[in-house]
Protein backbone atom coordinates (compact mmCIF):
# COMPACT_ATOMS: atom_id res chain seq x y z
CA UNK A 1 0.00 0.00 0.00
CA UNK A 2 2.54 2.59 0.53
CA UNK A 3 4.57 2.05 -2.40
CA UNK A 4 1.59 2.25 -4.39
CA UNK A 5 0.93 6.00 -2.54
CA UNK A 6 4.11 7.07 -3.17
CA UNK A 7 3.90 5.52 -6.73
CA UNK A 8 0.63 7.88 -7.12
CA UNK A 9 2.84 10.84 -5.41
CA UNK A 10 5.79 10.50 -7.64
CA UNK A 11 3.11 10.07 -10.51
CA UNK A 12 1.42 13.73 -9.50
CA UNK A 13 5.35 14.98 -9.09
CA UNK A 14 5.77 14.13 -12.37
CA UNK A 15 3.08 15.18 -14.13
CA UNK A 16 3.52 18.84 -11.94
CA UNK A 17 6.96 19.18 -13.39
CA UNK A 18 5.80 18.57 -16.80
CA UNK A 19 3.42 21.36 -16.89
CA UNK A 20 4.37 23.33 -14.18
CA UNK A 21 0.78 24.59 -13.26
CA UNK A 22 0.34 24.70 -9.71
CA UNK A 23 3.86 26.22 -8.62
CA UNK A 24 3.36 28.65 -11.52
CA UNK A 25 0.36 29.79 -10.58
CA UNK A 26 1.02 29.42 -6.53
CA UNK A 27 4.78 31.80 -7.56
CA UNK A 28 2.93 34.42 -8.77
CA UNK A 29 -0.30 34.53 -6.13
CA UNK A 30 2.60 34.65 -3.42
CA UNK A 31 4.36 37.55 -5.00
CA UNK A 32 0.79 38.94 -5.92
CA UNK A 33 -0.41 39.13 -2.49
CA UNK A 34 2.88 40.46 -0.66
CA UNK A 35 2.90 43.09 -3.28
CA UNK A 36 -0.79 43.92 -2.44
CA UNK A 37 -0.12 44.14 1.17
CA UNK A 38 3.31 45.87 0.63
CA UNK A 39 1.41 48.48 -1.54
CA UNK A 40 -1.26 48.78 0.77
CA UNK A 41 1.02 49.30 4.00
CA UNK A 42 3.07 52.18 1.60
CA UNK A 43 5.58 54.50 4.10
CA UNK A 44 3.64 53.55 7.11
CA UNK A 45 5.12 51.71 10.22
CA UNK A 46 2.57 48.79 10.82
CA UNK A 47 2.70 47.44 14.43
CA UNK A 48 3.69 43.78 15.15
CA UNK A 49 1.02 41.75 15.72
CA UNK A 50 -0.09 42.87 12.34
CA UNK A 51 2.36 41.45 10.61
CA UNK A 52 1.82 38.14 12.32
CA UNK A 53 -1.43 38.21 10.99
CA UNK A 54 -0.79 39.17 7.84
CA UNK A 55 1.76 36.03 7.50
CA UNK A 56 -1.04 33.42 7.51
CA UNK A 57 -3.90 36.18 4.98
CA UNK A 58 -1.28 35.40 2.72
CA UNK A 59 -0.52 31.38 3.60
CA UNK A 60 -4.73 30.94 3.74
CA UNK A 61 -5.06 32.49 0.50
CA UNK A 62 -2.42 30.78 -1.15
CA UNK A 63 -2.83 27.66 -0.22
CA UNK A 64 -6.61 27.98 -1.51
CA UNK A 65 -5.16 29.03 -4.92
CA UNK A 66 -3.78 25.95 -5.15
CA UNK A 67 -3.98 23.24 -3.49
CA UNK A 68 -7.75 22.33 -4.66
CA UNK A 69 -5.77 20.89 -8.04
CA UNK A 70 -4.75 17.58 -6.99
CA UNK A 71 -7.61 16.35 -6.86
CA UNK A 72 -9.62 18.82 -9.76
CA UNK A 73 -7.09 17.63 -11.71
CA UNK A 74 -8.22 14.35 -11.95
CA UNK A 75 -11.97 14.92 -12.27
CA UNK A 76 -10.90 17.23 -15.50
CA UNK A 77 -8.54 15.19 -17.28
CA UNK A 78 -10.82 12.06 -16.38
CA UNK A 79 -8.58 9.76 -14.88
CA UNK A 80 -10.61 9.30 -11.77
CA UNK A 81 -12.32 6.40 -12.61
CA UNK A 82 -8.96 4.63 -13.58
CA UNK A 83 -7.48 5.23 -9.97
CA UNK A 84 -10.07 4.07 -8.55
CA UNK A 85 -9.94 0.87 -10.48
CA UNK A 86 -6.25 0.52 -9.51
CA UNK A 87 -6.16 1.96 -5.78
CA UNK A 88 -8.14 1.58 -2.72
CA UNK A 89 -8.90 4.85 -1.22
CA UNK A 90 -6.63 5.16 1.72
CA UNK A 91 -3.97 4.43 -1.13
CA UNK A 92 -5.07 7.48 -3.43
CA UNK A 93 -5.61 10.03 -0.14
CA UNK A 94 -2.09 9.03 1.34
CA UNK A 95 -0.86 9.82 -2.36
CA UNK A 96 -2.79 13.30 -2.74
CA UNK A 97 -1.95 14.39 0.98
CA UNK A 98 2.07 13.72 0.19
CA UNK A 99 1.97 15.71 -3.22
CA UNK A 100 -0.44 18.37 -0.97
CA UNK A 101 2.34 18.31 2.17
CA UNK A 102 5.15 18.94 -0.17
CA UNK A 103 3.64 21.84 -2.37
CA UNK A 104 2.55 23.57 1.13
CA UNK A 105 5.97 23.19 2.85
CA UNK A 106 7.54 24.56 -0.25
CA UNK A 107 4.86 27.34 -0.56
CA UNK A 108 5.03 28.22 3.19
CA UNK A 109 9.13 28.04 3.29
CA UNK A 110 8.87 30.80 0.14
CA UNK A 111 6.47 32.67 1.87
CA UNK A 112 7.86 32.71 5.34
CA UNK A 113 11.64 34.15 3.62
CA UNK A 114 10.36 36.52 1.39
CA UNK A 115 7.99 37.65 4.40
CA UNK A 116 11.32 38.16 6.74
CA UNK A 117 13.39 39.82 4.04
CA UNK A 118 10.53 42.45 3.39
CA UNK A 119 9.12 43.32 6.33
CA UNK A 120 10.78 44.67 8.89
CA UNK A 121 8.58 44.16 11.86
CA UNK A 122 8.52 40.91 11.36
CA UNK A 123 11.06 39.78 13.58
CA UNK A 124 10.56 36.31 15.32
CA UNK A 125 12.49 36.00 19.04
CA UNK A 126 11.89 32.64 19.85
CA UNK A 127 12.61 30.63 16.66
CA UNK A 128 12.08 27.19 17.79
CA UNK A 129 8.90 27.82 19.21
CA UNK A 130 7.78 29.38 15.16
CA UNK A 131 9.47 26.08 13.76
CA UNK A 132 7.40 23.82 15.45
CA UNK A 133 4.29 26.26 15.39
CA UNK A 134 5.02 26.10 11.39
CA UNK A 135 5.47 22.48 10.70
CA UNK A 136 2.30 21.47 12.95
CA UNK A 137 -0.09 24.15 10.89
CA UNK A 138 1.42 22.96 7.88
CA UNK A 139 0.70 19.65 8.43
CA UNK A 140 -2.83 20.53 9.37
CA UNK A 141 -3.35 22.84 6.22
CA UNK A 142 -2.22 20.11 3.99
CA UNK A 143 -4.66 17.68 5.28
CA UNK A 144 -7.99 19.64 6.03
CA UNK A 145 -7.60 21.22 1.91
CA UNK A 146 -6.78 17.73 0.76
CA UNK A 147 -10.32 16.41 1.59
CA UNK A 148 -12.21 19.76 0.93
CA UNK A 149 -10.15 19.38 -2.24
CA UNK A 150 -11.77 16.02 -2.68
CA UNK A 151 -15.42 17.00 -1.65
CA UNK A 152 -14.85 19.78 -4.47
CA UNK A 153 -13.76 18.15 -7.16
CA UNK A 154 -16.66 16.03 -6.90
CA UNK A 155 -19.29 19.16 -6.16
CA UNK A 156 -20.01 21.27 -9.43
CA UNK A 157 -18.47 24.29 -8.93
CA UNK A 158 -14.83 24.16 -8.37
CA UNK A 159 -12.97 27.46 -7.97
CA UNK A 160 -15.70 29.60 -5.84
CA UNK A 161 -16.87 27.17 -3.30
CA UNK A 162 -13.28 26.34 -2.11
CA UNK A 163 -12.10 29.22 0.35
CA UNK A 164 -16.18 29.13 1.56
CA UNK A 165 -15.94 25.47 2.62
CA UNK A 166 -12.23 25.66 3.51
CA UNK A 167 -12.74 28.85 5.88
CA UNK A 168 -14.70 27.41 8.41
CA UNK A 169 -12.77 24.18 8.69
CA UNK A 170 -9.43 26.15 8.57
CA UNK A 171 -10.43 28.73 11.40
CA UNK A 172 -9.18 26.92 14.52
CA UNK A 173 -6.05 26.18 13.19
CA UNK A 174 -5.38 29.67 11.73
CA UNK A 175 -6.20 31.77 14.76
CA UNK A 176 -4.04 29.22 16.85
CA UNK A 177 -1.13 30.07 14.43
CA UNK A 178 -1.70 33.81 14.59
CA UNK A 179 -1.69 33.83 18.19
CA UNK A 180 1.09 31.61 18.42
CA UNK A 181 3.38 33.70 15.61
CA UNK A 182 2.37 36.87 17.90
CA UNK A 183 3.75 35.16 20.99
CA UNK A 184 7.09 34.04 19.42
CA UNK A 185 7.49 37.64 17.99
CA UNK A 186 6.96 38.28 21.92
CA UNK A 187 9.92 35.69 23.06
CA UNK A 188 6.99 33.41 24.71
CA UNK A 189 9.02 30.29 26.32
CA UNK A 190 7.52 27.16 24.98
CA UNK A 191 6.25 25.92 28.34
CA UNK A 192 3.95 28.89 28.13
CA UNK A 193 2.48 28.50 24.82
CA UNK A 194 1.89 24.56 25.64
CA UNK A 195 -1.99 25.02 25.84
CA UNK A 196 -1.80 26.74 21.92
CA UNK A 197 0.87 23.83 20.69
CA UNK A 198 -1.43 21.10 21.84
CA UNK A 199 -4.56 22.45 20.20
CA UNK A 200 -2.31 22.57 16.79
CA UNK A 201 -1.66 18.91 17.03
CA UNK A 202 -5.13 17.15 18.60
CA UNK A 203 -6.30 19.98 15.60
CA UNK A 204 -3.40 17.87 13.01
CA UNK A 205 -4.36 14.35 14.60
CA UNK A 206 -8.61 14.54 14.62
CA UNK A 207 -8.86 16.31 11.08
CA UNK A 208 -6.14 12.97 9.78
CA UNK A 209 -8.21 11.04 11.01
CA UNK A 210 -11.65 12.13 10.10
CA UNK A 211 -10.11 12.27 6.53
CA UNK A 212 -9.21 8.79 6.71
CA UNK A 213 -12.43 7.81 7.75
CA UNK A 214 -14.89 10.10 5.42
CA UNK A 215 -12.48 9.77 2.51
CA UNK A 216 -13.86 6.21 1.00
CA UNK A 217 -17.59 7.58 1.05
CA UNK A 218 -16.21 10.65 -1.27
CA UNK A 219 -14.03 8.80 -3.37
CA UNK A 220 -16.86 5.85 -4.15
CA UNK A 221 -19.27 7.36 -6.78
CA UNK B 1 -53.77 10.14 19.25
CA UNK B 2 -55.38 13.18 17.63
CA UNK B 3 -56.51 13.91 21.09
CA UNK B 4 -53.02 13.91 22.57
CA UNK B 5 -52.02 15.87 19.70
CA UNK B 6 -54.28 18.43 20.61
CA UNK B 7 -53.50 18.41 24.68
CA UNK B 8 -49.50 18.84 24.09
CA UNK B 9 -49.97 21.80 22.00
CA UNK B 10 -52.07 23.35 23.95
CA UNK B 11 -49.39 23.00 26.96
CA UNK B 12 -46.74 24.27 24.58
CA UNK B 13 -48.79 27.46 23.74
CA UNK B 14 -49.30 27.90 27.32
CA UNK B 15 -45.81 27.24 28.04
CA UNK B 16 -44.40 29.99 25.39
CA UNK B 17 -47.22 31.91 26.92
CA UNK B 18 -46.24 32.03 30.53
CA UNK B 19 -42.54 31.76 29.37
CA UNK B 20 -42.60 35.09 27.49
CA UNK B 21 -44.35 36.87 30.09
CA UNK B 22 -42.35 36.28 33.19
CA UNK B 23 -39.63 36.35 30.92
CA UNK B 24 -40.00 40.34 29.90
CA UNK B 25 -42.75 41.04 32.61
CA UNK B 26 -41.34 40.13 36.22
CA UNK B 27 -39.40 42.55 37.74
CA UNK B 28 -35.59 42.77 39.14
CA UNK B 29 -35.26 43.55 42.65
CA UNK B 30 -32.40 43.73 44.97
CA UNK B 31 -33.96 41.61 47.56
CA UNK B 32 -36.49 39.26 46.41
CA UNK B 33 -39.02 38.41 48.55
CA UNK B 34 -42.19 37.19 46.41
CA UNK B 35 -41.97 34.37 44.30
CA UNK B 36 -42.32 36.51 40.94
CA UNK B 37 -39.05 38.78 41.68
CA UNK B 38 -35.53 38.16 40.32
CA UNK B 39 -32.06 38.50 41.97
CA UNK B 40 -29.41 40.73 40.14
CA UNK B 41 -26.85 39.13 38.68
CA UNK B 42 -23.38 41.29 39.44
CA UNK B 43 -22.32 42.78 35.49
CA UNK B 44 -25.84 41.73 34.34
CA UNK B 45 -28.25 43.89 36.29
CA UNK B 46 -31.73 44.66 34.22
CA UNK B 47 -29.99 43.34 30.98
CA UNK B 48 -30.18 39.73 32.74
CA UNK B 49 -33.48 38.86 31.34
CA UNK B 50 -32.00 38.31 28.25
CA UNK B 51 -30.90 34.71 29.34
CA UNK B 52 -34.83 33.41 28.66
CA UNK B 53 -34.62 34.04 25.08
CA UNK B 54 -31.06 34.05 23.92
CA UNK B 55 -29.85 30.93 26.28
CA UNK B 56 -32.21 28.68 24.68
CA UNK B 57 -31.83 29.92 20.79
CA UNK B 58 -27.72 29.42 21.10
CA UNK B 59 -28.87 25.89 22.69
CA UNK B 60 -30.96 25.19 19.91
CA UNK B 61 -28.27 26.13 17.24
CA UNK B 62 -25.97 23.36 19.02
CA UNK B 63 -29.09 20.71 19.20
CA UNK B 64 -29.88 21.38 15.33
CA UNK B 65 -25.89 20.61 14.06
CA UNK B 66 -25.59 17.72 16.57
CA UNK B 67 -28.96 16.39 15.01
CA UNK B 68 -27.76 17.42 11.49
CA UNK B 69 -24.58 15.63 12.16
CA UNK B 70 -26.21 12.52 13.36
CA UNK B 71 -28.66 12.07 10.33
CA UNK B 72 -25.60 12.68 7.72
CA UNK B 73 -23.75 9.60 9.64
CA UNK B 74 -26.71 7.84 9.72
CA UNK B 75 -27.44 8.51 5.70
CA UNK B 76 -23.76 7.55 5.15
CA UNK B 77 -24.29 3.99 6.84
CA UNK B 78 -27.53 2.98 5.43
CA UNK B 79 -27.93 5.21 1.92
CA UNK B 80 -31.67 6.14 2.84
CA UNK B 81 -32.77 9.75 1.53
CA UNK B 82 -35.26 10.34 4.43
CA UNK B 83 -32.21 10.82 6.85
CA UNK B 84 -30.25 13.29 4.29
CA UNK B 85 -34.01 14.90 4.59
CA UNK B 86 -33.65 15.39 8.29
CA UNK B 87 -30.26 16.06 8.60
CA UNK B 88 -31.11 19.52 5.89
CA UNK B 89 -34.41 19.95 7.69
CA UNK B 90 -32.45 20.05 11.07
CA UNK B 91 -29.89 22.69 9.49
CA UNK B 92 -32.38 24.57 8.34
CA UNK B 93 -33.85 25.45 11.36
CA UNK B 94 -30.07 25.32 12.88
CA UNK B 95 -29.05 28.61 10.49
CA UNK B 96 -32.72 30.45 11.65
CA UNK B 97 -31.85 29.93 15.88
CA UNK B 98 -28.04 30.72 15.06
CA UNK B 99 -29.44 33.99 13.32
CA UNK B 100 -31.01 34.46 16.31
CA UNK B 101 -28.92 34.14 18.80
CA UNK B 102 -26.11 35.89 16.87
CA UNK B 103 -28.57 39.26 16.41
CA UNK B 104 -30.02 39.08 20.14
CA UNK B 105 -26.57 38.83 21.70
CA UNK B 106 -24.87 41.69 19.49
CA UNK B 107 -27.72 43.75 20.50
CA UNK B 108 -27.32 42.73 24.40
CA UNK B 109 -23.59 43.16 23.86
CA UNK B 110 -24.24 46.95 22.59
CA UNK B 111 -26.04 47.44 25.59
CA UNK B 112 -23.54 45.30 28.35
CA UNK B 113 -19.87 45.85 26.22
CA UNK B 114 -20.64 49.03 24.84
CA UNK B 115 -20.23 47.65 21.12
CA UNK B 116 -22.18 44.98 18.54
CA UNK B 117 -18.97 42.93 18.13
CA UNK B 118 -15.99 42.33 20.14
CA UNK B 119 -14.51 38.90 19.06
CA UNK B 120 -15.54 37.74 22.16
CA UNK B 121 -14.91 33.59 21.74
CA UNK B 122 -18.36 32.87 22.16
CA UNK B 123 -18.94 35.28 19.69
CA UNK B 124 -16.18 33.62 17.29
CA UNK B 125 -17.63 30.77 18.25
CA UNK B 126 -21.31 31.57 16.49
CA UNK B 127 -19.74 33.60 14.16
CA UNK B 128 -17.68 30.07 12.89
CA UNK B 129 -20.69 28.44 13.16
CA UNK B 130 -22.78 30.90 10.78
CA UNK B 131 -20.09 29.97 8.13
CA UNK B 132 -20.20 26.43 8.68
CA UNK B 133 -23.92 26.58 8.07
CA UNK B 134 -23.42 29.27 4.98
CA UNK B 135 -20.96 26.99 3.18
CA UNK B 136 -23.13 23.87 3.83
CA UNK B 137 -25.74 25.65 2.14
CA UNK B 138 -23.71 26.43 -0.88
CA UNK B 139 -22.36 23.40 -1.02
CA UNK B 140 -25.72 21.62 -1.27
CA UNK B 141 -27.10 24.24 -3.69
CA UNK B 142 -24.08 23.50 -6.10
CA UNK B 143 -25.00 19.66 -6.55
CA UNK B 144 -27.67 18.25 -8.95
CA UNK B 145 -27.82 15.01 -8.21
CA UNK B 146 -29.51 13.68 -5.26
CA UNK B 147 -27.38 10.79 -3.67
CA UNK B 148 -24.06 13.16 -4.31
CA UNK B 149 -25.49 15.63 -2.74
CA UNK B 150 -26.30 13.90 0.24
CA UNK B 151 -23.23 11.92 0.56
CA UNK B 152 -21.12 15.01 -0.04
CA UNK B 153 -23.15 16.94 2.23
CA UNK B 154 -22.92 14.39 5.12
CA UNK B 155 -19.09 14.55 4.64
CA UNK B 156 -18.81 18.09 4.98
CA UNK B 157 -21.11 18.03 8.52
CA UNK B 158 -19.41 15.51 9.84
CA UNK B 159 -15.80 17.22 8.96
CA UNK B 160 -17.24 20.64 10.26
CA UNK B 161 -18.57 19.30 13.37
CA UNK B 162 -15.12 17.74 14.91
CA UNK B 163 -13.15 21.18 14.34
CA UNK B 164 -16.68 22.72 17.18
CA UNK B 165 -15.06 21.26 19.88
CA UNK B 166 -12.18 23.80 19.05
CA UNK B 167 -14.39 26.66 19.26
CA UNK B 168 -16.78 25.90 22.28
CA UNK B 169 -14.34 24.21 24.92
CA UNK B 170 -10.54 25.24 23.75
CA UNK B 171 -11.08 28.85 21.92
CA UNK B 172 -12.84 30.33 25.50
CA UNK B 173 -9.66 29.27 27.33
CA UNK B 174 -7.04 30.86 24.93
CA UNK B 175 -9.19 33.93 24.38
CA UNK B 176 -10.48 36.64 26.83
CA UNK B 177 -13.53 36.22 27.46
CA UNK B 178 -16.32 39.53 28.25
CA UNK B 179 -19.26 36.93 28.24
CA UNK B 180 -21.32 36.84 31.44
CA UNK B 181 -19.70 32.76 32.96
CA UNK B 182 -16.83 33.60 31.18
CA UNK B 183 -15.09 34.12 34.71
CA UNK B 184 -14.98 32.61 37.66
CA UNK B 185 -13.80 33.91 41.23
CA UNK B 186 -11.25 31.38 42.49
CA UNK B 187 -9.75 32.36 46.26
CA UNK B 188 -10.60 36.10 45.65
CA UNK B 189 -8.86 36.43 42.40
CA UNK B 190 -10.73 36.48 38.80
CA UNK B 191 -9.94 34.07 35.85
CA UNK B 192 -10.80 32.64 33.21
CA UNK B 193 -13.60 30.08 33.61
CA UNK B 194 -12.88 26.86 32.23
CA UNK B 195 -15.90 25.34 32.20
CA UNK B 196 -18.39 25.49 28.65
CA UNK B 197 -21.27 25.53 30.61
CA UNK B 198 -22.27 29.12 31.74
CA UNK B 199 -22.78 29.19 35.35
CA UNK B 200 -25.08 31.95 35.95
CA UNK B 201 -25.82 31.97 39.60
CA UNK B 202 -29.09 31.95 39.11
CA UNK B 203 -31.81 32.24 42.23
CA UNK B 204 -34.35 28.92 42.15
CA UNK B 205 -37.20 30.77 40.69
CA UNK B 206 -35.23 32.57 38.09
CA UNK B 207 -33.63 28.88 37.33
CA UNK B 208 -37.08 27.28 36.88
CA UNK B 209 -38.55 30.00 34.08
CA UNK B 210 -35.10 29.80 32.70
CA UNK B 211 -35.37 25.56 32.52
CA UNK B 212 -38.80 25.97 31.32
CA UNK B 213 -37.99 28.13 28.54
CA UNK B 214 -35.37 26.02 27.43
CA UNK B 215 -37.89 23.22 27.31
CA UNK B 216 -40.42 24.95 25.91
CA UNK B 217 -38.08 26.04 22.91
CA UNK B 218 -36.98 22.80 22.82
CA UNK B 219 -40.13 21.15 22.48
CA UNK B 220 -41.18 23.75 19.77
CA UNK B 221 -37.74 22.69 17.93
CA UNK B 222 -38.55 19.02 17.69
CA UNK B 223 -42.23 20.41 16.09
CA UNK B 224 -40.76 22.49 13.63
CA UNK B 225 -38.45 19.67 12.67
CA UNK B 226 -40.67 17.14 12.54
CA UNK B 227 -43.58 18.93 10.25
CA UNK B 228 -40.20 20.18 8.14
CA UNK B 229 -38.46 17.12 7.31
CA UNK B 230 -42.08 15.30 6.54
CA UNK B 231 -42.52 18.13 4.06
CA UNK B 232 -39.59 17.71 2.71
CA UNK B 233 -39.99 13.71 2.58
CA UNK B 234 -43.58 14.25 0.79
CA UNK B 235 -42.05 17.02 -1.71
CA UNK B 236 -39.64 14.72 -2.98
CA UNK B 237 -42.17 11.61 -3.60
CA UNK B 238 -44.86 14.06 -5.67
CA UNK B 239 -41.65 15.20 -7.60
CA UNK B 240 -40.74 11.55 -8.30
CA UNK B 241 -44.28 10.48 -9.36
CA UNK B 242 -44.48 13.53 -11.70
CA UNK B 243 -41.27 12.63 -13.22
CA UNK B 244 -42.36 9.12 -13.75
CA UNK B 245 -45.81 9.85 -15.11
Amino acid sequence: MKSKAFALFLKDFRSELRTRYAVNSLAMFIIVAISVILFSIGQEKIPQNLTGGLFWVVIFFSAMSGLARAFVSEEERGTSLTLQLIASPSTVFTGKLLFNLILVFIMNIIIALLYSALFEAFVILNFYLFLVTFILSNIGLAVSSTIIAAIISKAGSKGTLYPVLSFPILLPLILTSVQLTSACMVGTTFGESSINLAVLVCYDVIMLTASYMLFDFIWKD
Amino acid sequence: MKKFDIVWKTFLFLLLCFVSVAGIAFPIVENPVHWYQYPIIRGLEENAKIIFFHVPTAWLTVVAFLMSTIYSIKYLRKKNLDDDAKSYAAAQLGIIFCILATVTGSIWSKFAWGAYWSWDPRQTSIFALLLIYGAWFALRSSIESEEKRATLSAVYSIIAFVTVPFFIFIMPRIMIGLHPGAEDVVNGKLVQSASPVIDFKMNGNMLLVFFLSLAAFTILYFWMWNLSYKSLIYKDRIQKQITRG
